[in-house]
């Protein structure tokens, strides 16, 4: 299930705009890895390369390798559709479709693989799903209800729901709790710890004491200056990152949130 | 007809200062915005009434004396009867035109807003505009010179392929001065309003949404049904509406085009089967004795009723499902 990615030479653009240079790390399977570092620095940008998400966007294209087990993600025979249902994505503004209930929300990434889903299994994979994303016990009595009436934190959930009921090997969040309470936020938290048994989790966040939290490895991404190409400063354990990173920048950066 | 709805009682006011200034243009603004709901009210009351008073003596005479004076009224017949297959004629006119053009703006609005490069979606925006800004007499002499020749032959095809489906039975008329003609025309002329109306609906989905489709392992298409249809779905109702409002009502490419009759006929490709209210009240508006001018405009108070009919039911479609509606 859970997969490792490696990332090689990753150069990131918007038409003639160079957004992240040069970026190579490997991220570890069954693991959460967190991306930190000031904002525009290319958290997001780089993210979205992940899953083709990046080139959906009118221009933007991308040199280098993103290799999962092995095989190039950016390779000439491979699908986009098919990387985006292998990844999973979860928005930093809860996203649920508007114009459908809840469970048609969770079942809304299957139903495009599989259109003749049992009414008893689209009801098994439902519950499994939102058991999965701790949401199960608030909306079990109104799966027919609208998604879009949730809480923003219980919306959020169920977009997790949705995004594991394709049973992808990875999930991607871009700041899942920056729109969400305190307690919401929690939540969250307490379900990326379990998420990670079963998948590679790749989480980006402004707040370092969440990536202290909830992260196994950190990346620190940083930019030089407006106009310049964001990059990857350093990257390991979140202990060490967080005690005794090797660069000056990091430290300051981390020092300066924490001071 | 219609009430205004009952002023409300205004929520205690926020202790707040307000120059003399500031209240002058809110009653200002107020007395403007007022005033012009009171005016359009004032004014569908006005043609209401119009209508009713002027419809009155064809409504209350019997057929039998109406007939006498008025040349086009059949002797046996009664306002209703005679009515009747005006409004059949309408609707099915306007039915068929909304059949060829919704899925055909759809199509376009759809190509334009997710499809085509900036480059020739700006173009063909433009293209489609013009379409809308060409007046109706053009659309009927285009339609009666050059459409009435092309169309023959195809028509003559679909009789003879088709004919055992009731709507294209034979023998196509030749001329093809006949429905499905018309009805070709009003879809053109409705087709750019449709589309312009779904095209803006397309361009105001979420970009949220559609990346959420998209993340999910969608196509362009499936992402399009996901995500951008079901957001616009209230939008190309109202598009629709808006064309049918149209096509209901237009006058010059029916009256120049059509072949009229007066039966409840489902034959679109004959000749002499169906006619529409207006094209009717055009055709027949110039030597009418008082009484046939009476009996015209009460076929034009059918109209009026089944132009608000539709509209409310358009209503009631895009209410249905509020809950879903997107908006949050
Ligand atoms: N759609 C876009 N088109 C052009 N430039 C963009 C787009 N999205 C982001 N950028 C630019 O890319 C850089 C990185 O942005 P982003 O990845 O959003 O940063 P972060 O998520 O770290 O805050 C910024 O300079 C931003 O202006
Ligand atoms: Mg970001």
């Amino acid at each position: 299930m859970a997969q490792r990615i490696d990332v090689k030479d990753l150069d990131i653009y918007y038409g003639d705009f160079h957004a992240v240079a040069d970026v190579s790390m490997t991220i570890d399977p069954r693991s959460v890895t967190a991306f930190i570092g000031p904002s525009g620095c290319g958290k997001s940008t780089f993210l979205r390369t992940l899953n083709r998400m990046h080139e959906v966007i009118p221009g933007a294209r991308v040199e280098g390798t993103v290799a999962m087990e092995g095989v190039d993600l950016y390779g000439d025979d491979i699908d986009p559709v098919a990387v985006r249902r292998q990844v999973g994505m979860v928005f930093q503004r809860p996203n649920p479709f508007p114009t459908m209930s809840i469970q048609e929300n969770v079942l809304a990434g299957v139903k495009l693989v599989n259109k003749r889903i049992s009414k008893a299994d689209a009801a098994d994979l439902v519950e499994q799903s939102l058991v999965g994303a701790n949401l199960w016990n608030e909306v079990k009595d109104r799966l027919d209800k609208p998604g879009a009436g949730l809480s923003g934190g219980q919306q959020q959930r169920l977009c997790i729901a949705r995004a594991i009921a394709v049973k992808p090997d990875v999930l991607l969040m871009d700041e899942p709790c920056s729109a969400l309470d305190p307690i919401s936020t929690l939540a969250i938290e307490d379900l990326i710890a379990e998420l990670k048994q079963s998948y590679t989790i790749v989480i980006v966040t402004h707040n370092m004491q969440q990536a202290a939290r909830v992260s196994d490895r950190t990346a620190f991404f940083n930019i030089a200056g407006t106009g310049k190409p964001g990059r990857l400063i350093e990257m390991g354990d979140t202990g060490t990152m967080f005690s005794s990173p090797t660069e000056k920048a990091t430290e300051d950066y981390i020092s300066g949130r924490f001071g | 007809m219609t009430s205004t709805a009952p002023p409300t009682a205004r929520a205690t006011p926020a202790r707040r200062r307000r120059t003399p200034r500031d209240r002058g243009m809110n009653r200002a603004f107020r007395l403007v915005s007022t005033g012009s709901g009171a005016l359009i009210l004032a004014v569908l009351a006005a043609v209401a009434i119009f209508l009713v008073a002027r419809a009155w003596p064809a409504l209350t005479t019997p057929g039998a004396e109406i007939a006498q004076d008025v040349g086009w009224f059949p002797a046996d017949a009664s306002f209703l009867s005679f009515v009747g297959p005006l409004v059949f004629g309408t609707l099915l006119a306007a039915v068929l035109a909304l059949v060829m053009a919704v899925p055909l703006s759809i199509g376009i609005a759809l190509f334009i807003s997710h499809y085509a490069p900036r480059r020739l979606a700006t173009a063909l925006g433009y293209a489609v505009d013009l379409l809308a800004a060409i007046p109706s007499v053009v659309y009927g002499l285009w339609g009666a010179m050059t459409l009435v020749g092309f169309v023959g032959p195809i028509w003559e095809w679909l009789a003879s392929f088709l004919g055992w489906i009731p709507l294209f039975e034979g023998p196509a008329a030749t001329p093809a001065r006949v429905m499905l003609t018309a009805a070709v025309v009003l879809a053109v002329m409705i087709l750019p309003i449709i589309t312009a109306v779904c095209r803006e609906v397309f361009l105001q989905t979420p970009k949220l949404h559609e990346e959420a489709a998209l993340a999910l392992g969608a196509t362009r298409w499936e992402m399009i049904r996901t995500a951008v249809l079901p957001f616009a779905r209230s939008g190309i109702v109202s598009g629709a509406m808006l064309g049918l409002g149209r096509a209901l009502g237009e006058t010059m490419a029916v009256l120049m085009i059509l072949s009229p009759g007066f039966l409840y006929s489902f034959a679109i490709l004959q000749a002499g089967q169906q006619q529409t209210i207006a094209a009717n009240i055009a055709a027949q508006y110039a030597d009418a004795a008082p009484i046939g001018v009476s009996t015209l405009i009460a076929t034009g108070l059918a109209l009026f009723v089944i132009t608000m009919a539709v509209n409310m039911a358009a209503r009631a479609i895009v209410a249905r499902r509020k809950d879903f509606s997107g908006a949050n």
